[in-house]
C-alpha cells in the first residue's frame, strides 16, 4: 500500500469542514490582534486624522525621543515593575499560608464558608472596588478618617498624598486575588499523595514538621511555575485597578502612574497618538522579552509546564 | 533529625504532643482564616450599611459600619426614577447573554478543531492563536482599528466583540476535549457524520461541565466590563451597568440631570453619598445573589486551568 503523493490543496479539501469551523476564530484574531500589530508603524509616524494609520507622514524616532526625554518613561516603567513585583511576593505568600491553613483546619463547614468568603472579591468589578475605596478613603466622610477622628487623631488626606498609595494598592491587590490564588494552591495541596503524610505520622513528625517537610516542598513546583509566569507579565499593569483606584488624579501620578494608564491618557486626554503608540510598542517589546525569558526559565525547571 | 528523637519517646507521649501541636495549629488556623475572611467581607458590609444610612448622619459623622440613623431614602430615590438604571441593566443583560452564547459557541468549536489529533495543521493554528498572548500592537492601533476602520464606536457590537474570544479559554476547552476518548467519534465518522455534526451532537453534550465553567467565566467578564464602554461609548442609552455606576461615582451632577430628564423633580440636595453606595449595591446585587450557586463552577475552572492539559 503506497501512499499517494498529495499536495496542499488535497489537504485543504480533506480538512475542509474543520477549516471552515476555524474561520470565525481566525477572522476574529486577524481583526483584533494581527492587523492591529501592523499599526505599530504608528510609533514612527506623526499621526493625522486625514492620513490615518498608513497615510500619515513618518517622523522616525521622534515619538520615542519625546517619550524617553519627558522623564515619564522611566517613571511609569519603574512603577509598573515595582508594583507587579510587590503583588507577586505579597499575594503569593498570603495565598500559600491561607491554602495550607485551610487544608489543615478540620471543620468542614468552616472551610466551606471561609473559601466562599475569600473568593468573593474576585467577582466584583474594579468600578465597585473604586466605590469601596471612596467609602474608605474620602477625606470628609471616609471610614478611615471617621476612625481616626474618633481616636482623637488628625484626619489624613489620602487622595492627595502619593506616599500612601503603594501600600494601599498592594493591600487592594491582595484583597482581590486572595481567594483565587488560595483555591489554586489548595488544589495543588490536595493532590499531594496522602501516603507521605501517613508515613510522616508514623515516624512521629508533628504537624508543623509535616507542613514544613512535606507540604511546602511538594508545593514548591507549583509556586515556582506560577511566580515565573507572573514575572513574565511584570510590565503589564492592571489598568482596571489603577484607573478605578486613582483615576486622573495628577497629584498621585508619581507613585501610581503605570505604563497602561500613561498610554491610555496619552491617547484619550492629551491626544498624543504617535507618542502613545510608541509607549505601547515599547511595552509590548518589554513584555515579549520578559515572557520569553520567563518561559525559558520554566522550561529549564520543568519542561511539561512551559507555555511552549 | 527530629524524627529520631521522636522515636525514642513512648508512643503515648508522642501522641499527646501531637495532639497539642494540632491544637496549636487549629487555633492559629481558625484565628488567621477568620481575620482574612473578615478582611474580605468587611468592605461589602461597609457599603451596605452606608447605603442604608441617613444622608445628614453621613455628612456629620461620615460612613460607619453600623448606621446610627437608618434610612432607605437612597434606594427609594433610585427606584422612584429607575429609567436610566433599568436601561443600563438592559444593556448589560443583553450584552452578557449574546456575548456569552456566541463566545461559548465559537470558543468550543475552535477548541474542538484544535483537539482533533488527526488534523494536520493543529500545531500551526494553535500557535497562530497563542502568539497573540505574547505580543500585541498595544492599545493605540487596536483602538484605531475599532474606531476608524470597523466604525464600531457607539454600537452595541463594540461591547460584545472585544471580549468574544479569549485564547486562555480556548486552551482550557481544548485540553478538556482532548480527554474525550477518540473511540466515541470514530464510530460516528464511520457512519458518515460530518465534523460539524459530530461536534454539535457528540462533543457538546459530553463537554457540559467545561462549557458551564467557561460560559460563566465569559459571562462574568461581560457583566463586569466597563473598559470597552469607557473607550467606545459616549451615548448614554448604550451605557452598560458598570460604566453607568462609574459615571455616577464621579459625577453626581450628571445623576441629577439624568433624573431630571426622566421627569423627576429633584431638589438640589440629593443624598449624594448614600446614593453612591446604594447605586453600588444595586449594580453588584445580581452577582452577590448568584454567587453562592455559581461559585463552584469557577473553582472547577481554576483547578482545570491550574493543571495544564
Amino acid at each position: 500500500m503506497k501512499q499517494k503523493q498529495h499536495g496542499f490543496w488535497d489537504d485543504v479539501k480533506k480538512y475542509r469542514s474543520l477549516l471552515l469551523m476555524l474561520v470565525p476564530a481566525v477572522l476574529f484574531f486577524l481583526l483584533f490582534a494581527y492587523i492591529p500589530m501592523s499599526g505599530i508603524i504608528l510609533a514612527f509616524k506623526q499621526y493625522d486624522y486625514t492620513g490615518g494609520v498608513f497615510g500619515s507622514p513618518w517622523n522616525g524616532w521622534d515619538n520615542f525621543k519625546f517619550f524617553f526625554n519627558s522623564g515619564d518613561a522611566w517613571r511609569v516603567t519603574r512603577n509598573t515593575a515595582l508594583y507587579n513585583i510587590a503583588f507577586i511576593v505579597v499575594n503569593n505568600v498570603i495565598q500559600i499560608c491561607a491554602a495550607i491553613l485551610l487544608f489543615e483546619v478540620a471543620g468542614k463547614w468552616f472551610r466551606k464558608i471561609t473559601q466562599t468568603v475569600l473568593f468573593l472579591p474576585y467577582f466584583i468589578s474594579w468600578v465597585v472596588v473604586g466605590a469601596i475605596a471612596y467609602n474608605l478613603f474620602n477625606f470628609d466622610v471616609g471610614t478611615i478618617n471617621v476612625l481616626l477622628k474618633g481616636l482623637g487623631m488628625q484626619p489624613v488626606d489620602i487622595y492627595n498624598t502619593a506616599a500612601y498609595w503603594p501600600v494601599i494598592l498592594v493591600v487592594v491587590s491582595a484583597w482581590k486575588t486572595l481567594g483565587y490564588g488560595t483555591i489554586m494552591y489548595l488544589a495543588a495541596i490536595t493532590s499531594i499523595d496522602t501516603e507521605m503524610y501517613e508515613a510522616a505520622e508514623i515516624d512521629g513528625a508533628n504537624i508543623f514538621q509535616r507542613i514544613m517537610k512535606i507540604t511546602v516542598p511538594n508545593l514548591m513546583p507549583t509556586v515556582i511555575i506560577l511566580v515565573l509566569l507572573a514575572i513574565g507579565n511584570v510590565f503589564r499593569g492592571d489598568f482596571g485597578m489603577f484607573y478605578n483606584m486613582v483615576g486622573n488624579n495628577g497629584l498621585l501620578f508619581s507613585s501610581t502612574d503605570v505604563i497602561d494608564t500613561f498610554v491610555f491618557r496619552s491617547l484619550t486626554t492629551s491626544n498624543e497618538i504617535g507618542m502613545s503608540a510608541a509607549a505601547g510598542f515599547y511595552q509590548s517589546l518589554l513584555g515579549f522579552v520578559t515572557i520569553m525569558l520567563a518561559n525559558y526559565a520554566v522550561r529549564k525547571y520543568d519542561k511539561d509546564r512551559a507555555l511552549f | 533529625m527530629s524524627s529520631t528523637t521522636a522515636n525514642l519517646k513512648t508512643p503515648e507521649v508522642s501522641r499527646k504532643r501531637g495532639n497539642k501541636d494540632k491544637m496549636i495549629l487549629a487555633i492559629i488556623g481558625y484565628v488567621m482564616l477568620t481575620v482574612l475572611a473578615i478582611f474580605c467581607i468587611f468592605p461589602f458590609i461597609l457599603v451596605v450599611s452606608s447605603s442604608l444610612s441617613e444622608e445628614s448622619t453621613i455628612i456629620e459623622k461620615g460612613f460607619q459600619l453600623f448606621p446610627s440613623a437608618f434610612s432607605t431614602e437612597a434606594y427609594s430615590l433610585l427606584f422612584k426614577y429607575p429609567e436610566e438604571m433599568l436601561r443600563a441593566y438592559g444593556i448589560t443583560i443583553s450584552v452578557t447573554a449574546i456575548g456569552t452564547l456566541f463566545g461559548l459557541f465559537l470558543t468550543s468549536m475552535t477548541a474542538y478543531v484544535l483537539s482533533r489529533r488527526d488534523f494536520k495543521w493543529r500545531g500551526r493554528f494553535s500557535f497562530f492563536f497563542f502568539f497573540t498572548t505574547l505580543f500585541s500592537g498595544g492599545l493605540v492601533p487596536w483602538y484605531l482599528m475599532i474606531v476608524n476602520y470597523l466604525h464600531l464606536k457607539d454600537t452595541l457590537l463594540v461591547l460584545i466583540l472585544p471580549l468574544l474570544m479569549n485564547v486562555f479559554y480556548i486552551i482550557v476547552m481544548k485540553s478538556f476535549m482532548s480527554s474525550i476518548p477518540d473511540a466515541i467519534t470514530e464510530s460516528a465518522k464511520i457512519d458518515g457524520a460530518g465534523d460539524f455534526r459530530i461536534f454539535m451532537q457528540l462533543i457538546v453534550p459530553l463537554s457540559k461541565p467545561a462549557l458551564a465553567t467557561i460560559g460563566l467565566f465569559i459571562a462574568l467578564a461581560y457583566w463586569n466590563d466597563w473598559y470597552n464602554a469607557l473607550l467606545f461609548i459616549s451615548k448614554s442609552e448604550l451605557m452598560p451597568l458598570q460604566y453607568y455606576l462609574y459615571k455616577m461615582l464621579g459625577n453626581m451632577d450628571g445623576m441629577r440631570k439624568a433624573m431630571m430628564a426622566s421627569g423627576a423633580v429633584v431638589n438640589t440636595d440629593l443624598p449624594t453619598e448614600s446614593l453612591k453606595m446604594a447605586m453600588t449595591i444595586v449594580a453588584t446585587g445580581p452577582i452577590l445573589l448568584a454567587y453562592p450557586f455559581i461559585q463552584k463552577y469557577f473553582v472547577t475552572g481554576l483547578t482545570i486551568g491550574a493543571v495544564k492539559g
